[in-house]
C-alpha cells in the first residue's frame, strides 16, 4: 500500500481540485481529506456519511466562581496568557488562548478549576462515487488539528488494509506547521501542487525542505503555469536543483472553476480536455 | 490583500500604519516590498525541559502532569527523556518535579524580522523554523514585539480556522475576511463566519477574483446580512504582476478604485470607533 499526500505550502494553488481530479482516474484507492481546518474535498466528492465519530481534542478548563478566591495563582503560572479578569473582576479562561495543559487546574489552591474535553470536532467515514472517503469537520477555533489529521489518516489506512486497496490519496493542508507535519510523517510520496507566483515558489521551497527532512520522495506539478511563464521557468529550474521531477504543467482554464460549481471533477466535466489527459498521465506515473 | 490595504491606507490616510505578517508558516508580505531594509531580527525560542538523571528519582510525576505525552520515564531502566516535538512548553513538569531535576533550555522555533518601508519598521514578519510545529506560539511572540505607537495595525492571518488564526485575530478590533466566488470560497467563508460568531468579532468581506465562478456567495451575504466591503475583479494581467512579486508597479485604474472604496468604508468606521470608544465597529 502506498500513501500519496498532496501538498502545496501556499494555499489556493489547486490541491483539492487536483486531488478530486486524481480521484476520477485512480483505482483501488481510499481517499482522505487531511485539510481538516478548511476541508473542501467533500464539496466535489459529495460523500454519503456511513460513520460519524466525535474527536475529543484538548482539555478545556473552567473556573467555578463560587470557589475561586481570586488569588491569581493560575494567572501567574499560565504561560499562554489565557486567564483574564472580566468586567466583574472574576477570573475567566479564554478557551481560544488556552492550550489545555491543565496546570491551572492542578495548582488551584481552592479546587475551583475543572476541565472537560472539547467535543467540537467530528470525523467521518463516507462513501463516494470514487470510493471511500475519510474526512473531518473541525469546530471553529479548535486546537489539535494535527491530532485530528493523524486520526483521519489512521482510519484511511485501516480501510485500505481491510479492503486490500493499493493507494491512499490524501488532500493535505496548506502551510508547513503542525497540521502539515502530521499529514506528512509516514507518507510514501508527496505530490506538490505549485503555482507560478513568487510567493508560491517561496512557500514551496520551505515545504520541500520539510519534505526532504522527512526523507520522503516527491513529485511536482505546476498548476495555472501560463499565468506567468517566467516564474514557471524559474520553478522548473529550482525543482531540478532539488532533484524533484516535474510531472506536468497544467494551464489556467476557467473550466476548472465551472466543474467545481457543478460539483464535478475536471475529468468528469470534460474528459477530453488537455487537463484531464494530463491528470491521467500524472496518475500513471505516480502509480509506479 | 493585506499588502494592498497597507499600501492604500498609507497612501490615503495620514496615519502610521503597520503590517504584521502572521502567516508564519509561509510569510510572503516582504516579497512585495522590493526596497524594504531588514532592520532587526529576533530569534524566538520555546523552552524545552531537560531531565537531570542524577537528580531524577523516576517518580513519573512529570509524566502524569504532561498533557501532551511529551515525557517518557521508564524507572527500571532509568530512562527519562523529553520529546521536544510534542512539548508545548507549558511548564507543568517543572511544577510536578519534587526533585529539582528539570531545567529548561531554549529551542529556536523561528524568527521575527522587522523591515523599514518608509523608515519606521512598518513591516514585521514571523517565520517559523522548518520542522517546528509551534506556529501559534510564534504568532503570540511576534505580536508582543509590535510597537504600541501604531495607529493602524494590519495582521495578515494564516489560512484556516484553527488556533493560529484565532491567535492572530483575538485582539483585533475588526476582521476582514477575503473570499472568492467559488464553491470552495463560499464553504470556507461559512466556516470563518462561524468562527467570528464564536469569538464575537465584527467583520466584513472582500471578494477577490470577482467575475470568476458564480453568484452564490452574494446570495449568502445578503441572506445573512453580512457586509460586503468591496470586490476586486479577476484580471489575468494583474495576476501576472502579482506572480512576479509586483503589486504596485501598474495597478489597473479599476482595481485601484476598488481599493480606494474599501479604504473609504474602513476609514469611516475607524473615525466612528476613535470618536467614542464605547462604540463598536
Amino acid at each position: 500500500m502506498k500513501e500519496i499526500t498532496i501538498l502545496s505550502g501556499k494555499g489556493g494553488t489547486g490541491k483539492t481540485t487536483i486531488t478530486a481530479a486524481l480521484a476520477s482516474v485512480a483505482e483501488k484507492c481510499v481517499f482522505c481529506d487531511s485539510d481538516v481546518d478548511a476541508a473542501d474535498l467533500h464539496l466535489i466528492l459529495q460523500p454519503e456519511i456511513r460513520e460519524e465519530n466525535i474527536f475529543y481534542s484538548a482539555w478545556l478548563p473552567k473556573i467555578d466562581h463560587d470557589k475561586c478566591t481570586n488569588c491569581g495563582t493560575c494567572v501567574d503560572y499560565c504561560r499562554f496568557d489565557a486567564i483574564h479578569s472580566n468586567e466583574n473582576g472574576d477570573l475567566i479562561i479564554n478557551p481560544f488562548q488556552c492550550e489545555g495543559c491543565r496546570l491551572c487546574e492542578r495548582l488551584c489552591p481552592s479546587d475551583a478549576i475543572c476541565s472537560e474535553r472539547s467535543s467540537n470536532n467530528r470525523w467521518f467515514v463516507s462513501e463516494t462515487r470514487f470510493g471511500t472517503l475519510v474526512h473531518a469537520k473541525m469546530g471553529p477555533g479548535e486546537e489539535n488539528s494535527g491530532k485530528l489529521v493523524t486520526q483521519v489518516r489512521k482510519r484511511a489506512k485501516e480501510i485500505a488494509q481491510e479492503n486490500k486497496l493499493d493507494y491512499i490519496i490524501s488532500d493535505g493542508p496548506p502551510g508547513i506547521g503542525c497540521a502539515t507535519i502530521s499529514s506528512l510523517s509516514g507518507a510514501n510520496l508527496v505530490l506538490i501542487v505549485m503555482e507560478p507566483t513568487k510567493s508560491g515558489l517561496h512557500d514551496a521551497e520551505r515545504l520541500i525542505e520539510l519534505i526532504q527532512s522527512f526523507n520522503i520522495s516527491a513529485f511536482a506539478i505546476i498548476n495555472k503555469y501560463d499565468m506567468n511563464t517566467d516564474v514557471s521557468d524559474k520553478i522548473q529550474k529550482y525543482l531540478k536543483t532539488k532533484h524533484i521531477r516535474l510531472l506536468t504543467k497544467i494551464p489556467f482554464d476557467k473550466e476548472m472553476v465551472e466543474a467545481m460549481i457543478e460539483g464535478k471533477t475536471i475529468v468528469e466535466y470534460n474528459p477530453d480536455s488537455i487537463i484531464s489527459e494530463k491528470v491521467n498521465e500524472v496518475w500513471q506515473t505516480m502509480k509506479e | 490583500m493585506s499588502v494592498n490595504l497597507f499600501h492604500f491606507f498609507r497612501k490615503n490616510l495620514d496615519k502610521l500604519v503597520r503590517l504584521v505578517d502572521c502567516d508564519v508558516e509561509e510569510p510572503n508580505d516582504a516579497i512585495f516590498f522590493h526596497k524594504a531594509d531588514k532592520t532587526e531580527e529576533i530569534e524566538v525560542s520555546q523552552l524545552i525541559p531537560e531531565i537531570n538523571k542524577e537528580k531524577c528519582t523516576y517518580c513519573r510525576k512529570c509524566v502524569e502532569y504532561c498533557e501532551f505525552n511529551a515525557i517518557v520515564v521508564i524507572p527500571p531502566v532509568k530512562f527519562a527523556e523529553v520529546n521536544a516535538s510534542l512539548c508545548h512548553s507549558c511548564g507543568a513538569c517543572l511544577v510536578a518535579c519534587q526533585d529539582n531535576a528539570i531545567r529548561e533550555n531554549p529551542l529556536p522555533i523561528g524568527k521575527v524580522t522587522f523591515y523599514d518601508i518608509h523608515g519606521d519598521k512598518e513591516l514585521a514578519e514571523g517565520k517559523l523554523k522548518i520542522g517546528s510545529a509551534m506556529q501559534t506560539m510564534l504568532i503570540r511572540e511576534l505580536k508582543k514585539q509590535i510597537s504600541n505607537e501604531s495607529e493602524i495595525i494590519i495582521y495578515d492571518a494564516p489560512p484556516g480556522t484553527s488556533c493560529p488564526v484565532v491567535e492572530t485575530v483575538n485582539d483585533a478590533d475588526y476582521v476582514i475576511l477575503v473570499s472568492e466566488p467559488t464553491p470552495f470560497g463560499l464553504y470556507d467563508l461559512k466556516l470563518m463566519t462561524e468562527l467570528m460568531a464564536e469569538i464575537e468579532k465584527p467583520f466584513g468581506i472582500i471578494i477577490n477574483k470577482a467575475g470568476l465562478g458564480n453568484t452564490e456567495i452574494y446570495k449568502y451575504l445578503e441572506r445573512e446580512g453580512i457586509e460586503l466591503l468591496g470586490e476586486i475583479p479577476f484580471s489575468q494581467e494583474y495576476a501576472a504582476g502579482y506572480a512576479n512579486g509586483n503589486l504596485f508597479g501598474k495597478i489597473p485604474v479599476q482595481i485601484e478604485k476598488c481599493y480606494l472604496n474599501i479604504i473609504e468604508k474602513l476609514e469611516r468606521r475607524i473615525m466612528v470607533y476613535e470618536g467614542d470608544n464605547n462604540l463598536k465597529w
